[in-house]
């Protein structure tokens, strides 16, 4: 029974989350919400860990799978905007590669200035 | 064949998970962090439907029940987030400050390689909210004018092209830091490359998941004015 209750939890949030974002308007999914007030939950102790841990790592594990739909989507697309695909991927490709190195590099020079200042 | 399998609603569902399944064997067999799993999966699937001449919506008839728990799985991303939350705590300058930067380089790249290309503003638009987690990304663009299609196109693209590579840029750009490298997963590749990023470890995947929510956050509120430059 305890999968249930965690589900439940989980799915409570989720349920929440769709509320605010059918009230606010703003252009923030459901998900993200659901996350946030999930988050607080836990900070709170309002929901404690082991009650959503298990059906949580169970969602987390298989998250992959719930983008295959998504995923395959593309092919909609591939056809209406062929002229201009090569010039959309390439985009892609590098402006995620340019995001990872400066999103990374500035997060390790920062923390490590911050653990040297904390040395001295 | 479309005909009759566009009423069956476990097809879509049992083809997808099969060649997801195939698929994390055939990564195992390639030994390399380029093979995702997830890539594997929509190459295959798309090649398959196209040559069978199987519509996607006849496919979706049952894949989408997966899609389902996608808001559920993403809302227990706040578990690993709270798990880690001293390191968040004790790292808040860097984290927020590298993720702002990160949406801000995007920001500029994607400017300067549409004026390269020649693309229209309709192009720029919709490829700017990209690095975000699709309900956001489809929000922003149809905001400032982008095409939502072309967009969740990007969101996807830029999600599988970012998961697979993500062990090699760190690699090749020594980001050592699991912090730093959920940080990266997250900020460029959002909720797909936070999979890969959960791979790789408890704080890279907690991480991944934080910078997933900031960027997804600042993005719908500064990139409605990046779009003013064309």
């Amino acid at each position: 029974m305890q999968y249930i209750y965690q589900l439940l939890v989980i799915l409570g949030a989720s349920f929440a989350g769709e509320v605010l974002n059918g009230l606010l308007p703003l252009p923030i999914p459901a998900s993200v919400y659901g996350l946030v007030l999930l988050f607080a939950a836990l900070m709170t102790g309002l929901v404690k860990l082991e009650k959503v841990e298990k059906a949580g790592s169970f969602l987390i594990a298989t998250m992959s799978i719930y983008f295959i739909s998504p995923s395959v989507s593309l092919m909609t697309v591939i056809a209406r905007y062929m002229d201009s695909l090569p010039a959309v991927i390439a985009t892609c490709l590098v402006s995620t590669v340019l995001v990872m190195v400066v999103t990374g590099k500035v997060a390790g020079l920062l923390m490590r200035s911050q653990e040297e200042k904390k040395d001295e | 064949m479309n005909e009759f399998l566009a009423s069956k609603s476990y097809f879509g569902l049992f083809l997808g998970l099969f060649i997801f399944w195939a698929s994390t064997k055939i990564s195992g067999k390639l030994k390399s962090s380029l093979a995702n799993p997830l890539l594997i999966t929509t190459v295959l699937l798309i090649v398959l439907l196209t040559v069978l001449g199987i519509d996607y919506e006849t496919f979706d008839m049952g894949a989408s029940h997966l899609t389902y728990f996608l808001t559920p799985a993403t809302v227990a991303l706040a578990i690993p987030m709270y798990k880690q939350v001293s390191l968040l705590k004790k790292h808040m300058a860097a984290i927020g400050i590298s993720i702002l930067c990160g949406v801000a380089a995007n920001a500029v790249c994607i400017l300067v390689l549409c004026l390269l290309f020649g693309m229209d503003a309709e192009i720029y638009h919709s490829l700017l909210p990209k690095s975000v987690t699709t309900a956001i990304a489809i929000g922003v663009s149809a905001e400032i004018g982008g095409v939502p299609s072309l967009t969740v196109a990007s969101v996807v693209i830029t999600g599988l092209f970012g998961s697979s590579i993500a062990r090699l840029v760190c690699r090749i750009f020594r980001i050592k830091n699991p912090v730093a490298i959920g940080l990266s997963c997250g900020n460029s590749a959002h909720a797909i490359g936070t999979t890969t990023a959960l791979l790789m470890g408890e704080v890279e995947g907690a991480m991944s998941g934080l910078a997933m929510v900031i960027a997804g956050i600042l993005t719908a509120v500064l990139i409605p004015l990046a779009a003013g430059f064309m």
